[in-house]
């Protein structure tokens, strides 16, 4: 006789956006900082943004136990580098350590939808794209997240990327300056938050450039 | 804030498992707010079996050594056993007397690490969890689930207090209020849960943690209401009913 059980699950979506736009000499990150159950809001100011390096930023949306766990391990993993390389680690090499590490938990993944945003070895922007379980590639610019299917659209039309298809290869780098890409990103997030009831309450943004990094604050409609 | 999703089949049927499958004797909400001076919570003292109110006098909430307070709702022997290795976490930590002992954040994020750690062995401690304490005039307040997810803010609750007590409090909680403000808002909090949860039971206690320590009070009633005039000849309107 099969008992009655309470159907517990593992995982939970906590939802909420996240946005990562490359420029040729910057990069932007941004996320909400809603965090959400079912259709109760748990908090209004959770940050979905990790310094993993110098210029290394990840903003990651989904299960936010898996995407903490996420963040501590790429953390200690990138304390040892510096402690054996003397250096920080560079965003491409991130890239690949995320990866790889998402795909260590290939049979139980880390609900967890990344993307990686920093500047290269070059100074130019990088921004790196996943799926849960470690696909990865280089673009211009991403959304992943309960909104990402209304922003991705329009960041498609507003970028004019170029086809990743055309030789000699083209680079996706946007040539927008850095002022119009966080322009963009606010209003790619108030548009998200008026139709995705998981996208809201705030807006963090992260601007990585020669200078350094900078932090920017928007408010979002918290209903 | 247990998460409810549909049966994920062959990672946990229930003929294979030997874990936890279901709670037993559960407690339900806990709501806590920060106030002037640090942080206030409060919890009935019931422990459910099922539909049946078994235990009347089970405190929820407990001081963690010198700068925190616990509360929990869900399976009361879970958090029995939490407390079990909270105690050996703080014993550790005394026996090094350098001076240092363990935070609200520390023992916050120990918390979460020993959740997310059962909910990965498919074993989960089934208990939302509400931290709160002051430690060198800075106050913290953070809650975690049964499957790992933390996260700290102003005010928190577990349960249904999620749903009841969560929208009150994001109307009326300022920053520094006083302590008789904190409690009447948590009050009202507590009243809206007795009228409104079915496990709710009219006993509960109300802690107060501040940079002085953990006070926890003496179990106590709300007072109640329930002379409506639309109780008071409920089948007026359709002759038959009960």
């Amino acid at each position: 006789m099969t008992k009655q059980h309470a159907n517990w699950s593992p995982y939970d979506n906590n939802g909420g956006s996240v946005v990562a736009i490359a420029g040729a000499d910057y990069c932007v990150v941004a996320a909400d900082t809603r965090m959400s159950t079912g259709y109760s809001i748990l908090t209004r100011g959770y940050s979905k943004i990790c310094k993993l390096a110098d210029k290394s930023f990840m903003a990651s949306s989904g299960f936010q136990a898996d995407v903490k766990a996420l963040q501590k391990h790429l953390s200690a993993k990138h304390l040892i580098y510096q402690h054996q390389h003397n250096k920080q680690m560079s965003c491409p090499a991130m890239a690949q350590l995320l990866s790889n590490t998402l795909y260590y938990k290939r049979f139980f993944p880390y609900y967890a939808f990344n993307v990686l945003g920093g500047l290269d070895n070059e100074g130019k922007g990088c921004v790196f794209t996943y799926d849960a379980v470690g696909s990865y590639e280089r673009v211009g610019y991403s959304a992943q997240g309960s909104g990402s299917t209304l922003i991705m659209p329009f960041l498609d039309n507003q970028l004019k990327s170029p086809s990743p298809l055309l030789l000699p290869a083209v680079d996706a780098v946007t040539p927008l300056s850095e002022g119009e890409a966080i322009d963009l990103v606010k209003t790619v997030f108030a548009s998200a938050t008026e139709r995705d009831i998981y996208t809201g309450d705030r807006l963090e943004i992260v601007v990585l450039n020669a200078d350094g990094t900078r932090y920017e604050y928007m408010e979002l409609r918290k209903d | 804030m247990e998460s409810t999703q549909a049966n994920p089949g062959l990672l946990c049927s229930p003929e294979d498992s030997q874990r936890t499958l279901y709670p037993y004797v559960t407690g339900t909400s806990v709501v806590a707010l920060k106030y002037k001076d640090g942080i206030l919570m409060a919890a009935d003292m019931g422990g459910s079996y099922g539909s049946t109110l078994r235990y009347k006098s089970v405190e929820r909430m407990k001081p963690i050594g010198k700068h925190s307070l616990l509360g929990a709702s869900g399976e009361i022997s879970d958090f029995q056993e939490l407390l079990k290795y909270l105690d050996e976490l703080i014993l550790y930590d005394n026996m090094w007397d350098d001076g240092n002992s363990l935070g609200p954040k520390e023992i916050h994020n120990y918390l979460t690490r020993v959740m997310y750690n059962r909910r990965n062995k498919f074993d989960p401690l089934w208990n939302s969890l509400v931290l709160g304490g002051v430690k060198k005039g800075q106050k913290y307040l953070g809650m975690v689930s049964m499957i790992g997810v933390n996260f700290e803010d102003n005010h928190v609750a577990t349960g249904f207090g999620n749903h009841l007590a969560r929208p009150i409090l994001r109307d009326e909680w300022r920053e520094d209020l006083s302590f008789e403000e904190g409690v009447k808002l948590l009050e009202k909090c507590m009243r809206v849960l007795l009228y409104r949860d079915r496990s709710a039971v009219n006993k509960l206690q109300i802690a107060k943690i501040t940079e002085e320590g953990v006070t926890i009070s003496q179990p106590y009633a709300l007072r109640t209401f329930w002379g409506f005039s639309a109780f008071q000849n409920p089948t007026a309107g359709a002759e038959g009913s009960w």
